[in-house]
């Protein structure tokens, strides 16, 4: 019985401190940056696209505006999802449904492997490979661009999603797939209209995940968008994330660009906090419609 | 600038305190100013803490202009400066040179462009010229790479070559001299600016106003993407300056500083 306290309170104190920690990054990210966003003015800064953050003898006062890394990680992740939701989406129906579950066995720790590789192997391999493809076959410079990134970054987020769908998949009762199946459904009807929309709650929190992946991702990004400092009008064009204007420009910043990257952080934070939350309410709800 | 030279100052300030409050037992030099050469300068220093156990040397960035400033009223013994000195400054300060840099203009082995004026190449990053046809090249489009804003080799290029314009913000942003490198190596189309020590076989350097970019032609001062790294006295350096500057012109030191790219002060 002791034995039990003493451990449960130790379980209980390592599991504070993971949360502490969460604390301690949130309430330090925002002392830095807050003050800043409050000083530029929240107009200037969100709203504004023009980003000088260096003072020199043609630049006499600096401006910070990150309209365009919030609009270019926006961008990012959204060609992400539809590349990477796509793809996923494809592999879990595939592993589940359509394949022998020896082939299965095999083929899901390899898609699981590919979450393993690192972000800068990613990065590497778009610029070596893909921007150079993109360049030659549909034009746009170098091929560094929004295009790159959503496809790197979809390729990177589908083991995840995919990992996850397959659980969710796997996880509906038995009975159902052989409910439909008894009532004259095929395998795609079955799959489409019974146990897609069974997993349906596992599916959203897979693509949460995904999402979360990608629009935190820097070093692929970093190698492959371009980087530029410009709203992206097209696929072709380059585009900087926020991830990418932090770890760009942390290194040789002076005090008070320093400031305006941990400003940049907030947003970054805020932006996925919001985007969570809503997948969270949207899962949660439809998981609780579905069940009733 | 000015709260950046505040802030400056003020960090020289508390350097000054904190090295003062140790009973003057540790004694220290403070050297400040230019970021490009401050991770050279923190190397050396490093290396020289290492080489002898009493002084300590302490380097601080700021940009080239703080550090004349902070050399200028005392709160650093030595500043770091990566341009020449206007005239006005010369009457003032005395400059050493401690190494040279180069910066070369690089485009992808397979473009059959030779060279560029400087007038070109700030067409070029201003996103006026947009296809090598308009430089006497290929009819291909030009993808131009730069620096990450506050990278001391992208103040060097704008300051040496843009003049009064501002680089576009179509140009593609890479955040080192390798990364540049690599993204150059790997398209056709680009071009991009890297420090003269790290080109390699990978990409082509361009020959700037006809003169090829070569660490020879540095040192005759023909090719002109080139700037000095100065460190800045006011007046006659206290002994201790005096011994670092002395172990940084030593062969050691310009051996460190060769290997970490530069060229040779003499």
């Amino acid at each position: 019985m002791r034995q039990d306290k003493i451990i449960r309170v130790l379980l209980t104190a390592v599991a504070l401190t993971a949360i502490a920690g969460l604390a301690l990054i949130t309430i330090f990210l925002f002392a830095e940056g807050v003050p800043f966003i409050w000083k530029t003015g929240a107009r200037e800064f969100f709203l504004s696209d023009d980003w000088k953050p260096t003072v020199s003898e043609h630049n006499p006062v600096p401006h910070f505006g990150i309209l365009a890394m919030i609009v270019g990680s926006l961008e990012v992740t959204a060609g992400a999802m539809i590349v990477g939701v796509t793809l996923s989406m494809a592999c879990a129906i595939v592993l589940t449904q359509f394949c022998p579950a020896r082939l299965a066995a095999v083929l899901k720790p390899a898609i699981e492997l590919l979450a393993g590789i690192p972000s800068v192997v990613y990065g590497f391999m778009g610029v070596v490979t893909l921007a150079p493809f993109i360049s030659e076959h549909f034009g746009g410079g170098n091929g560094q661009c929004v295009l790159a990134a959503s496809i790197v970054l979809g390729v990177m987020a589908l083991p995840t999603i995919t990992s996850i769908s397959v659980d969710a998949l796997q996880a509906v009762p038995r009975s159902y797939f052989e409910g439909a199946v008894a009532m004259g459904a095929t395998r795609w009807q079955t799959t489409t209209m019974v146990m897609l929309r069974a997993a349906r709650s596992g599916i959203v929190a897979a693509i949460i995940l995904g999402m979360g992946r990608a629009i935190g991702e820097t070093m692929a990004v970093i190698m492959i968008a371009g980087n530029s400092i410009m709203i992206p009008h097209s696929l072709l064009d380059p585009v900087r994330t926020l991830t990418a204007n932090i770890a760009l420009e942390i290194g040789d910043a002076a005090p008070q660009h320093r400031e305006a990257l941990f400003a940049t952080g907030v947003t970054l934070f805020v932006i996925i906090m919001v985007l969570n939350s809503i997948a969270l309410v949207v899962s949660r709800r439809r998981a609780g419609s579905a069940a009733s | 600038m000015k709260t950046a030279l505040k802030a400056m100052a003020m960090a020289a300030c508390l350097a000054a305190l904190c090295s003062g409050c140790g009973g003057g037992r540790q004694r220290a030099v403070q050297v400040a100013g230019s970021t490009s050469i401050q991770p050279f300068a923190q190397m050396l220093a490093s290396e020289y803490e290492k080489q002898q156990g009493e002084v300590k040397v302490q380097v601080q960035g700021g940009g080239s202009m703080a550090g004349i400033q902070a050399v200028s009223n005392g709160m650093a013994q030595i500043g770091m400066c990566s341009r020449d000195l206007t005239p006005e400054e010369t009457k003032l300060y005395a400059p050493i040179v401690i190494a040279r840099d180069g910066i070369a203009l690089i485009v992808h082995p397979s473009n059959p462009v030779k060279g560029l004026t400087k007038e070109q190449v700030r067409a070029i990053f201003a996103g006026d010229v947009k296809n090598w046809k308009a430089v006497g090249g290929p009819d291909l489009a030009v993808t131009a790479v730069t620096r990450e804003d506050g990278s001391g080799t992208r103040e060097t290029f704008t300051h040496l070559v843009m003049g009064s314009r501002t680089i576009a913000p179509g140009v593609r942003v890479q955040p080192s001299n390798g990364t540049v490198r690599e993204t150059v190596r790997s398209s056709s189309g680009t071009i991009g600016y890297i420090s003269l020590g790290l080109v390699n076989k990978d990409v082509k350097p361009l020959e700037i106003d006809g003169v090829a970019a070569t660490e020879q032609g540095v040192i005759e001062g023909k090719y002109t993407l080139a700037r000095p790294f100065l460190f800045i006295l006011k007046g006659s350096p206290t002994p201790d300056a005096k011994a670092f500057i002395d172990y940084v012109l030593s062969d050691k030191g310009q051996d460190l500083l060769v290997k970490k790219g530069l060229i040779r002060a003499k």
